[in-house]
């Protein structure tokens, strides 16, 4: 697993507020670009150039701050020399995978530090508060009631500074829809800065029971946005169980509605667990009958973190035992024409007939293999396992697949 | 886990009395003598024993029978938890009727009533003679298609019948080419399709290049194996059967696999033989067979034909043919029966498949028209079979009226209004009108009456033992089950 969010040492600090920088190993980088550039230097970098300019010609002016990438034991002797920088970060080698054009969000003051942005992965997903109206049990962002719209003001410079050839983000909480329409205008800055990007934000669809409100996203007429929307079962007391709320599956479903009323992508989301299991080919066959203008149903797997460790045993089916079960329920959003998927499963504990619908849906940051998958031919197709998975409970059935 | 309610906290039903909950529009029919079959306004169904069905529409029914969340989530009932089933019930009844905003599709030019077949069974009462007075003109035929494009619907299928389409060639390629001279000067041109009825018997190299150019699709007529086909199709030569397979075999390498379709018409002869029927049509490669009864009218009725059998008959025949096609099925043959595959549709999806028999409000006039070789013009394929029998109740008028005159002819909107089974008498009461339709053609013909008597009408015995032997099936066999829904999803 990657540790996106960690704590350095900050030599130089400055009274900087929390920032956003790009990084960038460009030494030559002009002086007018290195206000909004961190450079990252190796160990190797900087002894290099303190054989090339022996009168130790500071390397770094001008820059935001720099970060300064080695092992521990490197740190002391070289960063008294670069004394006219400042907020220089010495970071320990959990941060080795930074790279050029990745972005991070550096506080001199604490030394906090978290990848916001890495540029070479296909799944970067932006948090926009971890308030939420739901609680549910299986819950891997479990939501706080504070004040977080400093991250809402930050995902409106972050999507500023994303290249314009990002491929995909993802928006989360939490509930975004939590800031009501200035969530509407964060889809408008980022269509604006990032016309070509897919954009996929996660959300319980409720606050679109407002037609409104879904009109107004609907007007931006986005070119590549998808709304990931939870519905656990075609029984609104069930729903309401798994989410913790009175009436949410109504306004969910009529969120629904009014969301493809005015053109706007939807997927629908259903975790697959103990309480959802009962009803998972009821629900699909409700989701077949009433909502088949959706585009698209992911059927998926549990991440083992947050509320879900809390409630596992409540939550957790072994996929193995619910193959049969899984294959049903996609045999029906299939037959009746529906894109569907299978998210966060192993290809070795479904059956056969489900393998093409699984995708590898796992980000790269937290997704992991067990020893037994070196032996699997099947195993560049597989999604393999969140990392959580891997540390806490998956399949009692993992088994190499030899074809 | 505190933090956590308990489901039942999130019921708001309390456990020991009966529910609180409203009745969304529902119909029940009996299955059988303990079980019902429940519809609600959109067409989904659900299987209730007597006194559950009992209790639940006398309001008696509690949250924690099991039958309780299927009914609300298939939206038969509504309670405080949920709202919403009105509104997704009405954009699946919205979805079902969707077609008659299309207005009507499908446009028949009778090119000729003359054929070289002698069929006993003949609905369309072939001539055999005179050139002349049996062919369609051209300016008629010039006429016929500016109306067809007149339709507002956007995609058109132009079926060529007969007697024998292709004895009049030379106006079928003059139809074709005008018909793609007019949608090409469209502004928005249409979906332009073509079909062509054939017995296949007079089909030359040179007809079969002109179909693959224009993409005409052939339909014909096979009804089994030889000596069934070639008596029930009797021609000079007697060679009916062989002439229909060869040219099967010649269209199929011409146009490609999926462009030859063929129809049955049962016999009295066909009655015991279901199943060789059925290996006829899997020999020859087709997908599927559609399992047709005669219809009452031209010479089947004339020739006693028609009453050959009567119409229990025919359902046992139609069993045990859908029975054996099933068992293809499970022995891994993929095979289907298309009537059962429209009702299907009709049954598990809100997709109507737009057949025109099935069709409520009625399919005449509005799903398809019919441009006779005479020049007149007709509600539909039985219309002018009708018509041909000296009943012209259904003639719209003819190619020299304007569209606006035809498509609001007093007779055609009668009949689209009386015969609407939602409130037609016993058809309002009916489990099964949703998947049904209205034939006032049929009841005509059968009643004199648009409307029809149902417990007098074949149309409604034939078409009630169907949708219960469907249910009966897939209720039984969740094999069945799946095949179906495969069934409906790709009708």
């Amino acid at each position: 697993m990657l540790k996106l969010r960690g704590k350095a040492s900050v030599k130089n600090a400055s009274n900087d507020q929390s920032k956003l920088l790009k990084i960038t190993r460009n030494k030559h980088l002009p002086v007018a670009l290195r206000p909004k550039h961190a450079l990252l230097l190796s160990a190797h970098d900087f002894e290099s150039h303190k054989a090339s300019s022996p009168n130790g010609e500071d390397i770094s002016s001008d820059f935001a701050s720099i970060l300064f990438l080695g092992s521990q034991k490197s740190f002391p002797e070289t960063v008294p020399i670069l004394p006219n920088s400042r907020d220089v970060f010495l970071l320990p080698e959990d941060f080795n995978y930074l790279a050029e054009g990745d972005i991070l969000r550096l506080n001199p003051a604490t030394g906090n530090i978290a990848a916001v942005f890495r540029k070479e992965t296909p799944n970067n997903s932006i948090l926009l508060t971890e308030r939420c109206n739901h609680l549910c049990l299986m819950c891997s962002q479990p939501p706080k009631n504070i004040d977080d719209s400093w991250l809402l003001d930050e995902a409106f410079d972050l999507v500023r500074l994303m290249p314009t050839d990002t491929p995909n983000i993802g928006f989360t909480g939490g509930e975004p829809t939590t800031y009501g329409y200035r969530f509407i205008e964060l889809i408008e800055t980022t269509k604006r800065n990032l016309p070509r990007t897919s954009v996929d934000v996660l959300t319980n669809g409720r606050a679109f029971k407002d037609e409104q409100y879904a009109a107004s996203l609907g007007r931006i007429k986005h070119p590549d946005l998808q709304l990931g929307i939870p519905l656990y079962s075609d029984d609104p007391v069930r729903h309401d169980f798994i989410v913790q709320s009175k009436g949410a599956f109504d306004e969910t479903v009529h969120g629904i509605l009014n969301l493809k009323r005015h053109g706007i992508r939807v997927e629908i989301r259903v975790v697959v667990h103990q309480q959802t299991l009962p009803r998972l080919v009821q629900t699909c066959e409700f989701i077949a009958r009433n909502l088949l203008f959706v585009d698209h149903v992911a059927l998926m797997g549990l991440e083992i973190t947050g509320f879900t460790r809390a409630n596992l045993d409540i939550l957790w089916a072994d996929p193995h035992d619910y193959r049969d079960t899984l294959s049903e329920a996609i045999e029906i959003l299939r037959t009746y024409g529906m894109h569907c998927s299978v998210y966060n499963h192993q290809l070795c504990v479904v059956n056969a007939d489900v393998r093409d619908v699984c995708r590898k849906s796992i980000s790269d940051w937290k997704n992991e293999y067990l020893p037994e998958c070196d032996k699997c031919t099947k195993r560049p197709e597989c999604g393999g396992f969140f990392s959580t998975q891997i540390l806490h409970r998956h399949s009692d059935y993992i088994k190499a697949l030899t074809s | 886990m505190s933090r956590f309610q308990p489901i039942t906290s999130f019921d708001q039903q309390s456990s020991g009395d009966s529910a609180q909950y409203d009745l969304l529009p529902l119909r029940f029919t009996a299955l059988d003598d303990s079980r019902y079959v429940a519809t609600n306004i959109a067409g989904e169904y659900l299987l209730m024993a007597r006194d559950a069905l009992h209790r639940f529409a006398t309001g008696k029914l509690q949250a924690r029978d099991p039958q309780y969340v299927e009914l609300r989530s298939r939206h038969f009932l509504s309670d405080a938890h949920s709202k919403m089933g009105p509104d997704l019930l009405a954009i699946k009844v919205r979805s079902r009727h969707a077609r008659l905003a299309d207005w009507t599709g499908l446009h028949i030019f009778v090119l000729t009533l003359r054929c070289e077949h002698a069929c006993p069974y003949c609905q369309v009462s072939r001539q055999s003679e005179d050139k002349a007075a049996f062919d369609m003109s051209r300016e008629h035929a010039n006429k016929a298609v500016a109306l067809a494009f007149r339709s507002p619907n956007k995609s058109i299928k132009i079926e060529f019948q007969g007697g024998e389409s292709f004895l009049n060639f030379d106006l079928m390629k003059h139809v074709v080419l005008s018909a793609e001279a007019v949608n090409a000067r469209l502004t928005e041109p249409k979906n332009l399709a073509f079909v062509a009825a054939t017995n296949l018997a007079v089909v030359t190299a040179e007809m079969l290049n002109f179909c693959a150019q224009h993409d005409i699709t052939i339909s014909t007529s096979l009804d089994g194996p030889v000596d069934l086909h070639n008596k029930n199709r009797p021609r000079p030569g007697g060679n009916s059967y062989q002439l229909a397979v060869q040219g099967i075999e010649k269209a199929r390498l011409r146009l490609g696999r999926d462009k030859v379709s063929a129809l049955m018409t049962t016999t009295q002869g066909s009655l015991s033989r279901v199943r060789e029927i059925i290996d006829e049509y899997l020999a020859l490669d087709f997908q599927g067979i559609f399992l047709r009864p005669l219809s009452p009218y031209g010479f089947a009725v004339k020739t006693k034909f028609y009453r050959a059998y009567n119409v229990k008959q025919w359902l046992q025949f139609y069993d045990e043919g859908l029975d054996y096609i099933i068992d293809l099925n499970k022995r891994g043959v993929p095979f289907r029966e298309y009537y059962a595959s429209t009702i299907l549709a009709k049954i598990l999806t809100s997709h109507d498949p737009g057949y025109v028999d099935l069709m409520s409000p009625a399919g005449i006039g509005i799903g398809a028209v019919v441009y006779n070789y005479d020049g007149s013009v007709y509600a539909s394929d039985e219309a002018r079979m009708l018509a041909e029998m000296g009943d012209t109740t259904f003639k719209l008028g003819t190619v020299e009226d304007s569209f606006e005159a035809l498509f609001t002819n007093e007779t055609l909107l009668q009949a689209l209004d009386e015969s609407f089974a939602y409130s037609s008498p016993m058809c309002h009461d009916c489990a099964f009108e949703p998947w049904c339709g209205s034939d006032p053609v049929f009841h005509w013909g059968q009643q004199q009456d648009m409307i029809g008597r149902k417990p007098e009408s074949e149309f409604c015995v034939r078409n009630m033992h169907i949708f219960k032997g469907l249910i009966r099936r897939m209720e039984d066999d969740p094999f069945v089950r799946r095949l179906f829904t495969r069934w409906a999803t790709s009708c």
